[in-house]
């Protein structure tokens, strides 16, 4: 033996479509983006204050022959250069979902590829081995718009859900705080910003459950923060929105921090990521640096155009699960409350 | 010359490819199941009972809608990939005039609808006299207000569609002894029919795919209140 058998390079295509972005991109070896094409609909959605299934369901349909042609251009590929297609099967809006699914299924058959269907949260995760190798045990802290979970990693494709939450998602809870405010949506973004700006900041109340609990609740911050402009309102006075923003953060921020060096520590992980639209959130992201800064652990969130809904995070954990040996027929489906579920031991 | 033709706009899944004006193979499947995991099977299965790799096929024809928006997507989705990816081009064809086409042997007014829930349809009428040209154009109507149309033209007309039933009733006591029923075997679209009505168009050259959408044939309701609200804001 003693043989060096040069393995071959990976090139997977992946395909996103569950919510407002219509995706693709290639990812080489499960880490290296060759081209990354998102395009996005939100501009078309802010006129109804959210975004509107059927209304994204008929964008993914002009926009998702075009996505995928502009990946392989950019990555100057043919389709017979892949090894695979990749495509979010769930969780997500269904209607969306279908788009991408049944593209990718077309696709693989005119060009006899093999096909996976991937879970997106595993996507939102994996966004980090394009930026650096994931280190085992990991802890991922997920947060975005449907989403708010604590996920620990003790190998390559393997998940425990150690935390999640209760009611709200954080990213939920930032756009419903924005409404109250009169933030055009995406609120997020620009509570962040307010917040950063703020000289002052309301003091909120912050929501731990149980002592022991990994779990998350918003919701009764964001009944407080409601109850805070109503009895102001009563009163016939002005809000601060800069410090209800500030006040808002602060609470979520230190909960999510706590929580996340909490687990870091118990399960003595050797990285800790995060991942989903919130984490592009500076106040999370310097607190969270920080905090592991601290305590010894490194901590990594990818740049911003990879916590928002992207392919080549899908092409990335779908590269781990074609290694793995996971496969789809055409028969796939899109899976709105698809759980997320190991593929590797 | 070989088609591929794909009909998912409503309940049934029909698929076919025809070579040279014949039909290799033609299905058609009505049992209300979703679309989004069985349409791409069903293509797979065709090509390999005739023993055709998708690569060798010539164009590709689609029920464009109007239909149920899901069914529509899916089939649009599917076509334009197959279309970009192998490089043949897509003709889109009304859902309703496939509908039609079944009974063109009859002469007269052809009546295909498909059932838009709340008493309203998707619907058009043809002359069959003279080639299938319009007389009601592909719309989304109330039923009441689809039959007065048909009421005014004065003349006898064949309804067709798997949805006529659920509007028989209705339709007989509007229009009396002028309303016309279908066979039943004639209510299901055929991917046939539509290769045939897309032979009879010009072919769209390969960049008109990335373009290619649904006739929807109706604005999304958020999109309809969102107009009202800014009539209303003026
Ligand atoms: N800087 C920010 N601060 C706080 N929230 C933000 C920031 N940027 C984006 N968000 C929030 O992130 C959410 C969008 O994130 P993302 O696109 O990952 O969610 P999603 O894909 O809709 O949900 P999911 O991935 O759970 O299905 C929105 O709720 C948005 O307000
Ligand atoms: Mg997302």
């Amino acid at each position: 033996m003693g043989e060096f058998i040069m393995e071959k390079d990976l090139y997977i295509l992946g395909i996103e479509s569950s919510c407002d972005e219509t995706a693709a991109s290639i990812v080489k070896n499960g880490h290296e983006i060759v081209s990354n094409v998102v395009a996005s609909q939100i501009e078309s959605h802010k006129r109804f204050g959210g975004v509107v299934p059927e209304i994204a369901s008929r964008h993914h349909v002009e926009q998702v022959t075009i996505v995928i042609e502009e990946a392989l251009l950019q990555a100057n590929m043919k389709p017979e250069d892949l090894d695979a297609v990749c495509v979010t099967e769930g969780p997500g809006l269904v209607g969306a979902l279908l788009i991408g699914i049944n593209a990718a299924k077309a696709f693989a058959f005119a060009n006899n590829l093999p096909l996976v269907g991937v879970h997106h949260i595993a996507g939102h995760i994996y966004a980090n081995a394009l930026i650096q190798p994931m280190e085992f045990p990991l802890l991922a802290l997920v947060v975005s718009g449907g989403h708010t979970e604590l996920v620990l990693m003790k190998n390559d494709g393997c998940f425990e859900l150690i935390g999640e939450t209760r009611d709200d998602a954080a990213g939920e809870a930032y756009d419903k705080v924005a409404r109250v405010l009169n933030i055009p949506y995406p609120g997020g973004p620009k509570i962040d910003q307010l917040a950063h700006e703020s000289d002052g900041a309301v003091d909120f109340p912050r929501v731990w459950l149980d002592h022991d609990s990994y779990d998350f609740s918003f919701s009764g911050l964001k009944s407080a923060v409601i109850n805070y402009k109503h009895n102001a309102d009563q009163r016939g006075e002005e809000i601060n929105p800069m410090h209800v923003a500030k006040g808002f953060q602060d609470s979520v921020v230190e909960v999510l921090t706590a929580k996340t060096l909490r687990a870091a520590r118990e399960f003595n992980v050797k990285q800790v990521i995060a991942a989903g639209g919130v984490s592009a959130n500076k106040g999370l992201r310097t607190a969270l640096e920080e905090a592991f800064e601290k305590e010894g652990i490194p901590f990594y969130v990818p740049p911003l155009k990879l916590c928002t809904d992207n392919a080549a995070m899908i092409a990335a954990a779908g590269s781990s699960m074609f290694k793995a040996g996971k496969r789809s027929d055409l028969t796939l489906n899109g899976r709105p409350g698809l759980e997320l579920v190991s593929w590797n031991k | 010359m070989i088609w591929l033709g794909i009909d998912t706009a409503n309940s049934p899944l029909a698929v076919a490819i025809v070579k040279d004006g014949q039909i290799l193979t033609a299905e058609v499947t009505n049992i209300k199941v979703n679309h989004s995991a069985g349409v791409m099977p069903a293509i797979e299965h065709i090509f390999k009972k005739v023993s055709i790799s998708p690569k060798e096929i010539d164009a590709i024809a689609v029920s464009q809608g109007p239909g149920s928006y899901t069914g529509v997507r899916i089939g649009v989705t599917i076509a334009k990939t197959l279309s970009w990816t192998l490089q043949k081009p897509l003709v889109g064809v009304s859902s309703l005039q496939v509908l039609a086409a079944n009974a063109a042997m009859f002469q007269g007014i052809i009546c295909s609808l498909i059932d838009a829930r709340r008493q309203n349809v998707y619907a058009a009428a043809y002359d069959s006299t003279m080639g299938l040209a319009p007389i009601v154009e592909d719309g989304h109507y109330s039923m009441l207000g689809l039959l007065e149309q048909l009421k005014e033209i004065g003349k006898p007309v064949l309804f067709v569609g798997h949805d006529v039933d659920n509007f028989w009733g209705l339709i007989q006591q509007e229009l009396g002894n002028s309303a016309i029923r279908a066979p039943y075997a004639l209510d299901l679209p055929s991917a046939a029919q539509l290769i045939h009505l897309a032979e009879q168009q010009e072919l769209p050259s390969i960049d008109a795919t990335h373009t290619f959408v649904p006739k929807y044939c109706r604005l999304a309701e958020a999109e309809a209140n969102w107009l009202k609200e800014q009539k209303g804001k003026q």
